[in-house]
C-alpha cells in the first residue's frame, strides 16, 4: 500500500506542476505577445478580459492572492473562456472524442503488436524474425510522425487517391449511425491512424522482448515445459503473461509521446480533434484555450499511469511491498 | 586498488572510461549499423560545414518560376515563392545541426548532474530531485514544448531554450540508477576518506565512470531532439526566416505543397529529418555494445578482466 501512496502523490504533485506551468507562463511573458493575447481578446467579453489582465499582472492583485484564485478556480473547474466566447471546458470536451477514438484506438493496436513482435522475437531468439522485426519497428519508431504521415498522404491520398486527405468525415455530410457514415469516419481514419500505429508500434518491443527473456529462464517455465504442456500455452500463458508486466507502466509513460505524435498528426490531416484545437488556439494566441489543454493533456497521462499501477499492484504481489 | 572489485563486477568502470574511445571506433567499424549511422552523420556534417560545394544557388533568392516541378535546373523543384528547394534542404542542413547539437549537450549534462547528485548525495535530495525527475518523465513533452513556445519570440533561441527545458528527465533518471549502483565502491569511499568535496567526487571520480552511458544518452537524446525540434517548427512555432527543415515543412505544409503537385518541398525536409534521426539512432548500436556486456562476446569480455 505504500507503494500505492507514493504514486498518488506523485499524481497530486505532478498536477500541481501543470498548475504552476499554466499559472506561471503567463507571467513570464514577453510583454508584446501579451499584449497580442489581449487583443484578441477585447470585445469577447469584459468578464474574460478581466480574468485575463489577472493573470497578466495588469490588475492589482498580490501575486500570492492571484495564485490561490488561479488554484481554486481550476479546482472548481472554472477555466475561462475562449478566444470565441465560448467556454473552455465546452471547447475541449466537444472536441475530445475525436482524439480519444484516434489515439485510444491506435495506441491499443500499436501495443498489441510491438507486445507480440516483442515476445515472439524472445521466444525464437536468434530466428530470422528476431533479427530482423525487433531493430526495423525500432528504427521506424525514431522515425518522425509527421514523415510517415507526409508519405502516406503522397502514397495513398495524392498519388493513388484510394483514401481521403483530411478532416474527420466528407464536407457536408450529417453526423448519423449509418453504416455509410461509420465508414466515411473510419475511411478518414485510417492514414492518422495507420501513421500513429506505425511510428508507436516499436516503442515497446525492446522492452517485451528483454523482459520475455528472462522470464523464459524462470523455473516456472522450465516446470511448465516438464509437465509437458504444449508450446504455445507456454509462450502466452507462462513466459508471456508474466514479461508483460513491466510493459504496463511503460504503457502509461509513453502516452504522452504518443498524444504529442497524435496533434502533429491531427493537425497534419486536418483531423479536428484536440490536437488539431491546439493548433489553432497557438496561432490564435488563445491563452485559456492552451491552458486549458495543456492541463487535459496532462491529466490524461496522470490518469492512465494511475490505472497502471493499480493493475500491476493488483497483478504482482511484488510491487505491494516494494 | 579497485580493480578486482572492477573484473567482478559489471562493466562501466573507471578503467573502462579511458578505453571507451578506442574500443567505440573498433565497434563502430565492426558493426554494419553503426557504420551506416556515422556515414550518415558524417555527411550531413559535410554539407552543414560546406553548402555552398553541392548546392550553390542561394537558398532564399525566389527569383525562379514559382512552384515548378524537378528539373535538371532544380532537382527537387521551387517553392511557392519560387526558391530552390534542393538548396534550401542543403543549407538547412547547418542550422538543424546545430541546434540539435546544442541542445542535446545541454540536455545531456542537466541530466548528468541532476541523476548523479541524485544518487550520490542521497536522502532527502535524492527522494526530491526523483520526484523532480518523475514530475518532468509524466508532463507531456510535445504539450508543454507548444506551450511554452508559443509565448517566447519564435526563433533559434526560443527553440534551444525550450527543448533544453523539456528534454534531460528520461537520462537523469537512467544517470540516477547507474550513480546508485556505483555509489558504494572502493574508489568513492576513498574519495570520501580523503575529504574531496561533493562536485569535485561527482565531476572527476563519478562522471568519467560513466562515460559510455553518457554517450549512449546523448544519442538516444539527439533522436528525440531531431524529431521534437522539427515537430514544434512543423506547428508554425518557429521562425520561418530560419532555414532549418522543420521550417521548411511548415511552409510545404502552408502552401499544400504535396496536393499541388510539389511533393519534394515536403517531402525532402522530411526525408532529411527521418535520415538524420535514423543516423543517430544506428550510432546508438554500437554504444548499446559498449554498455551493456550481455551483447558483447564473452570471451573477449573475460580476457578484458584478467589483464
Amino acid at each position: 500500500m505504500r507503494y500505492l501512496a507514493r504514486r498518488g502523490g506523485l499524481f497530486l504533485i505532478t498536477l500541481w506542476a501543470a498548475l504552476t506551468v499554466n499559472f506561471v507562463i503567463p507571467r513570464v511573458m514577453p510583454g508584446n505577445e501579451a499584449s497580442a493575447v489581449l487583443a484578441t481578446f477585447k470585445g469577447v467579453n469584459p468578464a474574460a478580459l478581466h480574468a485575463l489582465q489577472i493573470e497578466f499582472g495588469t490588475a492589482h492583485e498580490s501575486l500570492l492572492a492571484s495564485y490561490f484564485h488561479y488554484l481554486g478556480n481550476c479546482l472548481t473547474g472554472q477555466f475561462g473562456v475562449t478566444a470565441d466566447g465560448v467556454p473552455v471546458m465546452s471547447e475541449i470536451t466537444s472536441k475530445l472524442p475525436w482524439t480519444l477514438g484516434l489515439v485510444g484506438v491506435t495506441t491499443v493496436i500499436a501495443f498489441v503488436i510491438g507486445t507480440f513482435a516483442g515476445m515472439a522475437s524472445a521466444w525464437w531468439r536468434g530466428s530470422r524474425l528476431d533479427t530482423i522485426l525487433p531493430p526495423t519497428l525500432f528504427i521506424v519508431s525514431s522515425v518522425p510522425v509527421f514523415f510517415v504521415g507526409l508519405l502516406l498522404i503522397y502514397v495513398f491520398a495524392v498519388r493513388l487517391n484510394w483514401l481521403p486527405l483530411g478532416s474527420n468525415y466528407s464536407y457536408g455530410a450529417t453526423p448519423t449511425l449509418s453504416l455509410s457514415f461509420i465508414w466515411d469516419v473510419l475511411k478518414h481514419a485510417i492514414l492518422p491512424g495507420l501513421s500513429l500505429v506505425i511510428v508507436t508500434a516499436g516503442l515497446w518491443v525492446y522492452s517485451m522482448r528483454n523482459n520475455m527473456i528472462t522470464t523464459i529462464s524462470e523455473d516456472y517455465v522450465k516446470t511448465a515445459r516438464a509437465k509437458g504442456l504444449p508450446s504455445r500455452q507456454i509462450m502466452l500463458g507462462y513466459a508471456g503473461r508474466n514479461a508483460i508486466l513491466p510493459n504496463l507502466t511503460g504503457f502509461a509513460m509513453q502516452l504522452g509521446y504518443v498524444l504529442g505524435g497524435a496533434i502533429v498528426i491531427e493537425y497534419l490531416f486536418s483531423y479536428p480533434g484536440l490536437g488539431y484545437l491546439f493548433y489553432t488556439a497557438t496561432t490564435d494566441h488563445d491563452l485559456p484555450l492552451m491552458q486549458g489543454l495543456f492541463l487535459v493533456y496532462t491529466l490524461a497521462v496522470l490518469i492512465c499511469v494511475l490505472i497502471a499501477d493499480l493493475v500491476t499492484a493488483v497483478l504482482d504481489p511484488r510491487t505491494r511491498d516494494a | 586498488m579497485a580493480i578486482p572489485d572492477i573484473a567482478i563486477n559489471d562493466s562501466i568502470t573507471d578503467v573502462e572510461a579511458t578505453r571507451a574511445p578506442r574500443r567505440f571506433l573498433r565497434a563502430v567499424l565492426g558493426n554494419r549499423k553503426a557504420m551506416v549511422g556515422a556515414v550518415i552523420l558524417l555527411v550531413m556534417a559535410f554539407l552543414a560545414a560546406f553548402p555552398g560545394l553541392v548546392a550553390p544557388d542561394d537558398p532564399q533568392a525566389a527569383v525562379y518560376a514559382q512552384n515548378a516541378g524537378p528539373s535538371s535546373a532544380h532537382l527537387l523543384g521551387t517553392t511557392q515563392l519560387g526558391q530552390d528547394v534542393f538548396s534550401q534542404l542543403i543549407w538547412s542542413t547547418r542550422l538543424t545541426l546545430i541546434v540539435t547539437l546544442i541542445v542535446t549537450a545541454i540536455a545531456t549534462f542537466l541530466s548528468t548532474i541532476i541523476g548523479v547528485t541524485s544518487a550520490y548525495v542521497g536522502g532527502v535530495t535524492d527522494r526530491v530531485l526523483t520526484v523532480f525527475i518523475d514530475v518532468f518523465l509524466i508532463l507531456p513533452v510535445l504539450p508543454l514544448l507548444i506551450l511554452l513556445a508559443a509565448y517566447l519570440p519564435p526563433g533559434v533561441t526560443s527553440l534551444v531554450v525550450v527543448l533544453c527545458i523539456t528534454s534531460w528527465a528520461f537520462q537523469a533518471r537512467q544517470l540516477r540508477s547507474q550513480g546508485l549502483s556505483i555509489r558504494n565502491r572502493d574508489f568513492l569511499v576513498a574519495a570520501r576518506a580523503r575529504g574531496e568535496r561533493g562536485i569535485y567526487i561527482i565531476l572527476v571520480e563519478i562522471v568519467p565512470t560513466m562515460t559510455s552511458l553518457i554517450a549512449a544518452s546523448f544519442l538516444s537524446l539527439a533522436v528525440y531532439v531531431v524529431g521534437f525540434a522539427a515537430s514544434l517548427q512543423f506547428l508554425g512555432l518557429g521562425n520561418t526566416s530560419e532555414l532549418m527543415w522543420g521550417t521548411m515543412l511548415y511552409n510545404a505544409q502552408q502552401a499544400s505543397a504535396l496536393e499541388a503537385g510539389n511533393a519534394w518541398w515536403a517531402l525532402g525536409p522530411g526525408f532529411a529529418v527521418a535520415l538524420l534521426g535514423a543516423g543517430f539512432a544506428l550510432l546508438n548500436y554500437a554504444f548499446d555494445e559498449i554498455g551493456n556486456p550481455a551483447l558483447r562476446p564473452v570471451r573477449r569480455r573475460r580476457g578484458r578482466s584478467s589483464a
